[in-house]
């Protein structure tokens, strides 16, 4: 079940990088473009991207405390409720 | 001009310096006294908090080149060091995506743990060692290297003696304090190279009314095409291949892999990569307002003159803006930046070299615990000789893309690996032994083939392999060999181990 979404969240930074190095490399045009003076679309979107790797784990790491661990903590649990009812309850 | 004339070695510099240095022994000796265990030794026994561990990773990967290279690639052409930036952040989120969790709950000190945790132990191992010792030693030479020449510039030491200042240092710490003393080396060096590169941000922005679009327009209007992708991206290709390789390499890099052992839990390590992810992030965005501010206020001729590359950048930008005790201050981070990021390769060098190959190859994992430590520390000596040795060797050569290359290596040799053998129940041995020396050979001989290598250093008129850096080949190479050597020699026990391993992936060995 992690790996679902640890192989998400890769697949959504992998788009985001490639998409603004792809931007980068064959729309120099757009990427150059003045939004405000001082401020080009491709400037912002690097800085985007530092952000959003960022949110990115923010997300990952919410997820796991939320609903990951709290699974992960039933299932030790489970496992050893078994171990003990097999050996007779025995610490 | 000679760049000992602009940045000149100030007594400022040479008294912070010595403050960190007689700080770092002194928590070197108070590490030394509480390792006495392998388990110490390597992964300060697990008791590393996250918190610690997230400022250790950052330090552990902010190197001199990432704060020198990168502020004065921006300062001299804008945009395209921004390109560089997020290319060394995003390999973060995957860490923590891909092998933070499992790496803590499979392995003990190497990555190689993992890997050959449902494979036979010895060929995996010695090719893990072959991928994890090529990294470890193309970045030593890099770090080492530019030690020797930013620290001839700053304190107006001789080279050689600047190389082997560095590595009395660094042996000090890891072969005495471990990974304990090593780790906090790590942290202390983060906290201040964050510090000072704040500080002299602010300092850049309150002269821009604290708005850094007002910084950016500054540049733009004086230098032109700042703000645009210039001529680093001139083939799209090679951009992509050089993405690649930083991306997936820091999830590849042995030193890094090896931080997630010194933390209790999984929790730990998915928690550490979240704040050294900030940590980075925060600084390649500093980074980008000092490389900016250099331009501004230095010059860009000045710049230019004073080192190639621009690598002085943020130097004279201290100088600058805040005269000689800055230029002291910054001069003594960076020093202190390249003490903490070698002193990390050694340690996780030396891991490869006594867990995988002593220990785990030659003694069969039947090494007394006395006998692992003296090991462990034999390595780390012999380590630290090799990498003098090596930055001595390969004094005023151009060494600049061996970072590069180590992030390709980690990225075909160790990676791809690693992600098979968590993730495929079909994944044997001898397909991930192929997968690595694969991995290994190729990025290496790809460099070699590149106009890197015959253009730039042999001055050759044209070179065999097109491309710059060579993941883009070598990386699609060693998963697709590895899962061929898989597919075509089925094993029966690789596969059966598999299930067993996914549990102690997922619930850790308690």
């Amino acid at each position: 079940m992690r790996w679902r979404i640890a192989v998400m969240l890769t697949v959504v930074m992998l788009v985001v990088y490639f998409g603004f190095i792809a931007l980068t490399a064959l729309g120099k045009g757009l990427m150059g473009t003045l939004l405000a003076s001082g401020l080009s679309v491709g400037m912002l979107l690097g800085a985007l991207v530092i952000v959003s790797a960022f949110a990115l784990t923010g997300i990952y790491v919410r997820w796991a405390n939320v609903r990951y661990d709290p699974e992960l903590h039933q299932i030790r649990q489970a496992l050893s409720n078994e171990r003990d009812s097999r050996t007779g309850g025995t610490p | 001009m000679n760049p000992a004339v602009v940045v000149e070695p100030s007594a400022t510099a040479i008294g912070f310096f010595f403050a960190f240095v007689a700080a770092t022994l002194g928590i070197t000796y108070w590490a030394a006294r509480r390792t006495r265990t392998t388990s110490e030794y390597f992964a300060a026994a697990g008791r590393i908090t996250a918190g610690q561990n997230g400022f250790a990773l950052a330090g552990d990967y902010m190197s001199a080149a990432s704060f020198l290279g990168i502020a004065g690639m921006v300062s001299l052409s804008g945009f395209d060091g921004l390109i560089y930036s997020v290319g060394f952040l995003v390999g973060w989120p995957l860490v923590m995506f891909l092998v933070a969790e499992p790496l803590r709950n499979l392995g003990k000190f190497t990555f190689a743990d993992v890997v050959a945790a449902r494979l036979r132990q010895r060929p995996v191992r010695i090719a893990a060692a072959l991928g994890s010792l090529s990294v470890v030693s193309f970045y030593l030479i890099a770090q080492m290297v530019g030690a020797g020449d930013l620290i001839r510039t700053m304190f107006g030491l001789s080279y050689e003696t600047a190389v082997l200042v560095v590595g009395a240092v660094m042996i000090a710490y890891v072969l005495f304090g471990g990974m304990i003393a090593t780790t906090w080396v790590q942290i202390i060096k983060a906290g201040l190279l964050l510090t000072g590169a704040t500080m002299l941000a602010l300092l850049v922005l309150v002269r821009f009314g604290m708005n850094p679009v007002a910084l950016f327009d500054e540049a733009a209007r004086r230098y032109g095409g700042m703000l645009a992708p210039g001529k680093l991206v001139a083939n799209p290709l090679d951009t992509v291949s050089l993405g690649l390789a930083l991306m997936l390499g820091t999830a590849g890099l042995p030193h890094i892999l090896m931080r997630f052992y010194t933390v209790p839990d999984a929790q730990a390590a998915r928690r550490s990569v979240f704040y050294a992810t900030g940590l980075i992030g925060f600084f390649y965005l500093v980074t980008f307002i000092l490389g900016f501010g250099a331009s501004v206020i230095v010059g860009q001729e000045t710049i230019a003159a004073a080192g190639k590359g621009g690598n002085m950048a943020a130097l004279l930008l201290a100088q600058a803006v805040g005269g000689k005790s800055l230029l002291g201050f910054i001069s003594a981070v960076a020093f202190a930046t390249i003490l903490a990021v070698v002193a990390g390769l050694t340690l996780s060098g030396a891991a490869a070299l006594s867990h995988d190959l002593w220990v785990s190859v030659v003694r069969k994992g039947e090494a007394r615990e006395k006998e692992q430590l003296a090991v462990a520390r034999g390595a780390t000596l012999f380590l630290g000789v090799v990498a003098v040795v090596l930055g001595l060797s390969f004094k005023g050569q151009n060494v600049a893309f061996m970072v590069g290359l180590a992030f390709a290596i980690a990225a075909s040799a160790n990676l791809p690996a690693l992600l098979m053998s968590l993730l495929w129940r079909g994944f044997t041995t001898a397909g991930a032994v192929a997968s690595m020396v694969t991995g290994s050979i190729s990025s290496i001989g790809l460099i070699a083939l590149s106009s890197t290598v015959q253009v730039d250093i042999l001055h050759k008129a044209s070179a065999i392999f097109p491309l710059k850096n060579p993941g883009i080949v070598s990386i699609p190479l060693a998963f697709a060999v590895g899962a061929v050597v898989s597919w075509l020699a089925p094993d029966g026990d690789d596969q059966a181990k598999f299930l067993e391993i996914q549990r102690r992936t997922t619930l850790g060995s308690g």
